[in-house]
């Protein structure tokens, strides 16, 4: 059955409150989520205070201001810090989003950072995405063709490229998949709305000849039909694309191919 | 602690190849109970309060027992359809099938009841 209650090598212990800077500016909380495997300790929240008038304004500029100046231990996946790489991906004040492009003037109160959730922690802010990876992997991620490769190139028309706006910026920061509840119980079979919408760019795409053998891999209870429209997925999308719509776009091509 | 790649993990056992016609039936059984459900509450509250013979007869007449065998049908084998669904949300393993054969004997129980039910009434 679904796990309601945290097991016990998972609920969280009193964490340490670092102390302030000395620097005298505008300071603010932050309460971090930490978890190594090496020391055996269950997780806890440590507090941390960032001076704001020496640090950038993103929540990234502010953990590259804690592990730089306060706890160089503070482990974090951090690469473009533009929005682009999707490594950053975390839980921020209840939300997953990315921490780059999320401004601490969003947050109120307390900063709150946890990792993604219902993941396997490897350290600190970083989840396993092992799984995550493979089942984007498991969707044929490039395009499937049987006609001869033409001399020069597969041609595209505007409108055809055009479908896949809107799916192809996804950078699989696995903030979507991480916030659907289905994905929380199910992530085993459930392919997640990440991976779906990359199962639906690969559908749509004009010069794609596996549409069928794509459709006929998605056809189940579980890797595609766990998605309950719960909206998660686009609420939570920090580039503002629409996972649950790419899913019932698929959907619907089921639907086309029974009725 | 089984040694398999991650790709095989995510794989499983591949496609099982249903599920869009528990989707369409879903979408159909519901769109048609939506339906039938609010003229079926209609007659069955105007024959709600009248004695005994009021009721038989009023659920003797074809339109009516018709109607009552179709939400009896239909609505339980949606329930049994969304309550499938619940139970492949949260129940895993050997207790999610015994479940799910318990939910669909239960429906096809109910049915049977009150297809007799009615048939007892209407016939």
């Amino acid at each position: 059955m679904v796990q309601l209650t945290l097991p016990k090598n998972s609920r969280m212990i009193t964490g340490k409150t670092w102390p302030k800077p000395d620097t005298g500016g505008t300071m603010r909380k932050f309460q971090i989520y930490r978890w190594t495997p090496d020391d055996g300790q269950n997780p806890r929240v440590d507090t941390y205070f960032v001076d704001l008038d020496d640090c950038g304004p993103m929540v990234l500029d502010a953990l590259i201001y804690i592990k730089n100046k306060i706890d160089p231990t503070l482990t974090f996946r951090r690469s473009c810090r533009e929005g682009i790489c999707g490594s950053c991906a975390m839980n921020i004040d209840g939300i997953n989003t990315l921490a780059c492009i999320y401004g601490m003037d969003e947050i109120k109160g307390d900063v709150k950072i946890y990792p993604l959730p219902h993941m396997p922690v490897v350290k600190d802010l970083i989840p396993d995405l092992t799984h995550f990876y493979a089942q984007h992997e498991s969707i044929m991620p490039w395009l499937e063709t049987k006609t001869n490769r033409p001399a020069k190139e597969w041609k595209q028309s505007i409108e055809d490229r055009g479908k896949l706006d809107g799916l192809y910026e996804c950078v699989m920061c696995a903030c979507c998949s991480t916030s659907c509840p289905s994905y929380w119980w199910n992530g085993d079979k459930y392919l997640g709305p990440a991976a779906l919408l990359h199962a639906y760019r690969w559908i749509i795409d004009s010069r794609d000849e596996a549409t069928g053998e794509r459709l006929d891999d998605l056809e189940d209870p579980f890797k595609l039909y766990r998605c309950h429209t719960i909206m998660n997925c686009t609420k939570t999308c920090p580039k503002g694309l629409n996972p649950a719509k790419a899913i019932a776009e698929i959907k619907k091509m089921m639907v086309e191919r029974h009725v | 602690m089984r040694y398999l790649t991650a790709r095989k993990r995510a794989e499983g056992k591949g496609a099982s190849g249903t599920g869009t016609e528990h989707f369409w039936y879903m979408k159909m059984s519901g769109v048609g109970l939506a339906i039938i459900t609010p003229v079926f509450l209609v007659a069955f509250g105007r024959a709600l309060g009248g004695d005994r013979a009021e009721v038989l007869e009023a659920f003797s007449h074809p339109g009516m027992a018709i109607l009552t065998g179709l939400v009896i049908f239909f609505g339980l084998r949606h329930y049994a359809g969304g309550a499938q669904t619940m139970i492949e949300d949260y129940a895993h393993g050997t207790m999610r099938r015994a479940l799910i054969i318990a939910v669909t004997v239960l429906s096809y129980g109910m049915i049977a009841t009150g297809l007799f039910a009615l048939a007892k009434i209407a016939l």
